[in-house]
């Protein structure tokens, strides 16, 4: 969702909220930015000016944060606050009490210095929130990457502002921890009088620092932007290189086929169908067929072998899948001989042999149809066992049925049926 | 067949068009060819064919690009969609954008002569294959994935009968074969099909919306 652009198909200015989508520290600029349609960089520097040059930004902005409610229509900060005792309530308490105890001791004369114990608390309240961020770490990290990848879940754990909620939450734990930690070693070294002489050294260390980082700013982001282009300038070549062995492989070999067998029309129609079948399957991206796994790619593959052995083009249409159990072999292989009869009876010349596979409705059935000549069901004698044994007695057996509708000159269909 | 359909042919490869134009010799009269979607929009508005036969993928739009603006630009032409593809995101599109029928490259000469008489005659041309992708889409009699308050549930479904024609489409039988085996006229099973190619292109079922969608076809 871009905030910077106003968009025609918005229907009316949206009311003052914090964006807590694509917040830095509580989504008042990006907020503010939304409603007044402007972009939220721009928000942020002037409350970053406001704070350095007056320090109103500050207030300004913690006071916003807490009565301007969040995108999400829960209440504003302050009214949460007062409607429900919350951690903050606890960790003030807690900062009271502590407070009050030291202040205590501090009277009673049970104190080594100021100097020492201000430093020392500063510092285990700072070192405290740094190890709960870092052992907190994988749990807030780890997970959430692992939810992104999963994308086919049907609930995403979490979704990408969630995520940059947690990180940002991560990075203010730990900043203020280290602050605090460097707080306090300022302090005790304050106190001791050993910053004096260190003071000038810093200072003109800031210095030099800020001038080399305005220097160098602009060639650290030609460098990171060079990388990026580079890195998709590899991706590209690579994906040129993948399609370009694949052609190779597949179809400049077959090319080369098709020119030494030039003069056999029907290898080379095979070849081409054969090769076609598997370019097909590769641009359109379809998942690796498994013949033995399930049902319409096994019928498939049956089909794939009958035209590579009698030349006689198959064209299957499935409308729906099961997986492959020993009866939906039975029905493949019976497929297979119904196929066999179809292209050797059929021969070439009589057009592609016509499979349907249907499931759904609690059977399954497959047809297969020929045009070639047909046969008279009754003439055919006792002794061939081709269809009665390998198609109708093997669907039989499978708890299947199987009917051979043939009328000489229209062809022949199988019909090949099982229930569940 | 008193008179001879006229035809314009639209596909980029000039072999291509060479090799039906010979195909189709004395079957059809090929009044024009093009070889992208701005000539073939130009042919079709000065020749008027009966039919146009019409290649899925072209540079400049494709099919799917010349459909849409011949329905404002030239609204009576009937098109029949002829492709080496047979993806059902293809089919579904050029269907959905008003193609009244799809047939593959591999379709022999005869039989691609009468694909082109029945589109001129108004009727729908279904492959098995699309037959197989109508059933698959339409499977389930319940009102699996079309969203509630659909302009029309009569859309979104295929009769018992329009299931039983499809099958046999899908299974390889002719138009005459199918009305004999379901005693039924031949212009009844026409009558069937091109109820389900206008079901195909205005349902709402939500498997064909989805291809419409991905192909830009609906907002």
């Amino acid at each position: 969702m871009s905030v910077t652009a106003p968009s025609p198909t918005r229907p009316a200015r949206r009311p003052l909220r914090r964006d807590t989508d694509h917040k830095v520290i509580a989504g008042v600029c990006a907020g503010a930015a939304r409603t007044l349609r402007i972009d939220p960089l721009v928000l942020r520097v002037a409350f970053v000016l406001a704070t350095v040059l007056s320090g109103v930004g500050i207030p300004i902005y913690i006071g916003m944060s807490v009565m301007v409610p969040p995108d999400s229509g829960a209440p504003p900060i302050a009214a949460r606050l007062r409607a429900r005792p919350g951690s903050w309530q606890v960790g003030a308490g807690v900062g009271c009490l502590t407070l009050a105890a030291l202040l205590t001791v501090r009277e009673l004369g049970l104190w080594w210095s100021d100097a020492i114990v201000w430093p020392f608390v500063l510092a285990a309240a700072g070192g405290a929130l740094v190890w709960r961020h870092v052992t907190a770490r994988p749990a807030t990290d780890a997970t959430p990457p692992a939810a992104l990848v999963t994308d086919a879940d049907p609930e995403p754990v979490l979704d990408e502002p969630e995520l940059r909620r947690l990180r940002l939450r991560g990075v203010y734990q730990g900043g203020f921890g280290v602050a605090l930690v460097v707080g306090a070693a300022l302090l005790f070294l304050q106190a001791n009088g050993a910053l004096t002489g260190a003071r000038d050294l810093v200072l003109s260390l800031v210095v030099v620092t800020l001038g080399l980082g305005l220097v160098l700013l602009p060639f650290w982001l030609r460098l990171v932007r060079g990388l990026a282009a580079e890195r998709s300038a590899r991706i590209r070549s690579q994906e040129r290189a993948e399609v370009a062995a694949h052609l190779h492989d597949s179809v400049l070999q077959t090319l080369a086929l098709v020119q030494k067998r030039a003069d056999d029309p029907r290898a080379v129609a095979t070849l081409a169908r054969r090769q076609e079948r598997e370019l097909r399957a590769w641009l359109s991206g379809t998942p690796q067929a498994r013949p033995d796994e399930r049902l319409a790619d096994a019928l498939q593959a049956a089909a794939d072998d009958t035209e590579e052995r009698f030349g006689t083009p198959v064209e299957v249409v499935a409308v729906g899948d099961r997986d492959l159990d020993d009866r939906g072999r039975a029905l493949v292989a019976a497929a297979r001989e119904a196929l066999a009869n179809a292209a050797r009876h059929g021969g070439p010349d009589a057009g592609p042999i016509a499979l349907f596979l249907e499931t759904g409705d609690g059977r399954t059935e497959v047809f297969v149809r020929d045009r070639g000549p047909g046969f008279d069901m009754a003439a055919v004698p006792a002794d061939r066992r081709g269809v009665r044994e390998s198609i109708i007695g093997r669907m039989a057996r499978h708890g299947g049925r199987a009917a051979v509708h043939s009328t000489p000159g229209q062809g022949t269909e199988v019909e090949l049926v099982l229930d569940d | 067949m008193t008179e001879v359909p006229t035809v314009v042919l639209v596909d980029d490869h000039a072999l291509f068009r060479a090799g039906v134009r010979a195909e189709l010799e004395g079957r059809v009269r090929i009044v024009g060819e093009a070889g992208d979607v701005d000539a073939a929009v130009a042919k079709i508005t000065r020749h008027a064919p009966d039919v146009v036969l019409l290649d899925v993928h072209l540079p400049g739009g494709g099919g799917v690009e010349i459909l849409r603006r011949l329905a404002t630009e030239a609204p009576e032409a009937r098109c029949l969609a002829l492709s080496v593809s047979d993806d059902p995101e293809d089919v579904i599109a050029v269907i959905r954008a008003g193609a009244r029928g799809y047939v593959t490259k591999t379709i022999s000469g005869p039989d691609l002569a009468d694909a082109i008489r029945r589109v001129h005659d108004g009727d729908a041309v279904f492959s098995p294959r699309l037959a197989g992708f109508v059933l698959d889409a339409f499977a389930g009699n319940t009102s699996r994935g079309v969203p509630s308050g659909a302009a029309d549930p009569e859309l979104d479904q295929l009769t018992a009968r329009e299931r039983e024609v499809l099958r046999h489409i899908a299974r390889g039988y002719l138009y005459k074969e199918i009305a004999q085996r379901l005693g039924i006229s031949v212009k009844t099973v026409e009558a069937h099909v091109s109820a389900v190619l206008r079901k195909l292109q205005l349902s709402s079922r939500h498997e064909l919306s989805r291809w419409a969608v991905e192909r830009r076809l609906i907002d």
